[in-house]
């Protein structure tokens, strides 16, 4: 019975990890479908919690989404069994696509392809980061968090993981000391 | 050891990627270009390559890179890494995530950290897109081809289009002109 589950369990992850494509958000729809209305694993509602605690965890989505379903239904090893299920398919493919574009991108063709195709993926990073910052509160503190940090990065060369917990930290002292003026 | 190097370079990544995505890739930039395992534009390519692929994007580039940099022990390493602190918090909040969710640090911690990431991204975005252009020599022919793509791409991207489709049009526009 037990072992039944993990195997659903990873059946299941390796069928969202083989089919969603860009990860994130895209693979909500199919959590969805698999996991809330084939397998009922988890109630409609709590899809919102699982994106809640997705966004305040660092990680891929996916992998929170895995370990956080898989350890509801079969404990730790339901965890495991997840998440190796949605890893494995990323893994073995691009495992396969690494061997391969090492061999051909030195060619003409592929450079010139890869040239145009550097030129889009841009476009991709500024429109992910356009709906990034429409996503933030629009307040002062925000702005004066976001001017900062970009400033360490570009000229200051700041260490990202650094930049990361300085923010972090004066959020909670902002949001305390914020709390505290309310209450008054 | 490059194995353990790889390991933990991608832990760091795995716990400091607030929000998915696009958000990693200022702290895979850094760890890439730091330790010399590829150049600002194979990160391009990678994400061009990962977008296409299914899984998500920083577990597609993980295995990448740890593959390019060491074989299958790099691949297992790096994807390792990546994955086990997501991992390790999801199993130690699960029993009490409400409580986790709406506590004040972390909802402190969070308010601060949006912010630090969108500027984060930026930041990347920038030096990426410097290294993909030619900027001593702006109307090189190879700078005519990329604002072309960036400029059919951003329609694309505008009316909502699919990444894959993005991605094989900006291709074909390269190999095009």
């Amino acid at each position: 019975m037990r072992s039944k589950t993990i195997k659903e369990l990873f059946v299941t992850f390796f069928k969202i990890g083989a089919f969603t494509f860009g990860g994130g958000y895209a693979m909500i729809p199919l959590i969805k479908r698999e996991i809330v209305e084939e397998k009922k694993w988890l109630a409609e509602e709590e899809v919102f919690d699982l994106i809640a605690i997705a966004e305040s965890t660092p990680g891929p989505l996916a992998i929170n989404a895995a370990t956080f379903v898989g350890n509801r239904v079969g404990g730790i090893g339901g965890a495991l069994a997840a998440t190796l299920g949605v890893v494995l398919p990323s893994f073995l493919i691009i495992f396969l696509i690494a061997g391969i574009l090492a061999r051909v991108e030195h060619l003409p063709v592929v450079e010139k392809a890869f040239r145009g195709i550097r030129a889009g993926v841009l476009v991709l990073i500024g429109s992910a980061l356009f709906s990034l910052f429409r996503q933030l509160k629009k307040q002062v503190f925000t702005y004066v968090v976001l001017a900062a940090a970009f400033a360490a990065a570009c000229f200051l060369q700041t260490d990202s993981v650094v930049i990361l917990i300085l923010c972090a930290l004066c959020g909670i002292a902002w949001t305390g000391f914020e709390e505290k003026r309310a209450r008054k | 050891m490059i194995y353990l190097k790889l390991f933990w370079e991608f832990l760091k990544i795995g716990a400091f990627t607030f929000g998915g995505g696009y958000a990693m890739l200022p702290l895979m930039r850094q760890a890439v270009l730091e330790n010399a395992w590829s150049s600002e534009n194979k990160i391009v390519d990678l994400i061009a390559v990962s977008e296409s692929t299914p899984g998500p994007l920083a577990v597609n580039m993980s295995t990448y890179i740890g593959a390019e940099t060491a074989g299958i022990g790099g691949a297992l390493a790096a994807t390792f890494g990546v994955v086990l602190p997501s991992f390790l918090i999801i199993l130690l909040i699960s029993g009490s995530y409400r409580k986790f969710r709406t506590s004040r640090i972390v909802r402190g911690a969070m308010e601060g950290l949006r912010p630090a990431v969108v500027a984060l991204v930026a930041a990347a975005l920038l030096s990426v897109a410097g290294s993909a252009f030619d900027v001593g020599d702006l109307l090189s022919h190879g700078n005519l081809t990329g604002i072309v793509a960036v400029l059919i791409a951003a329609f694309l991207s505008y009316k909502k289009k699919h990444p894959i489709l993005i991605i094989a049009v900006s291709a074909i526009v390269g190999l095009i002109l």
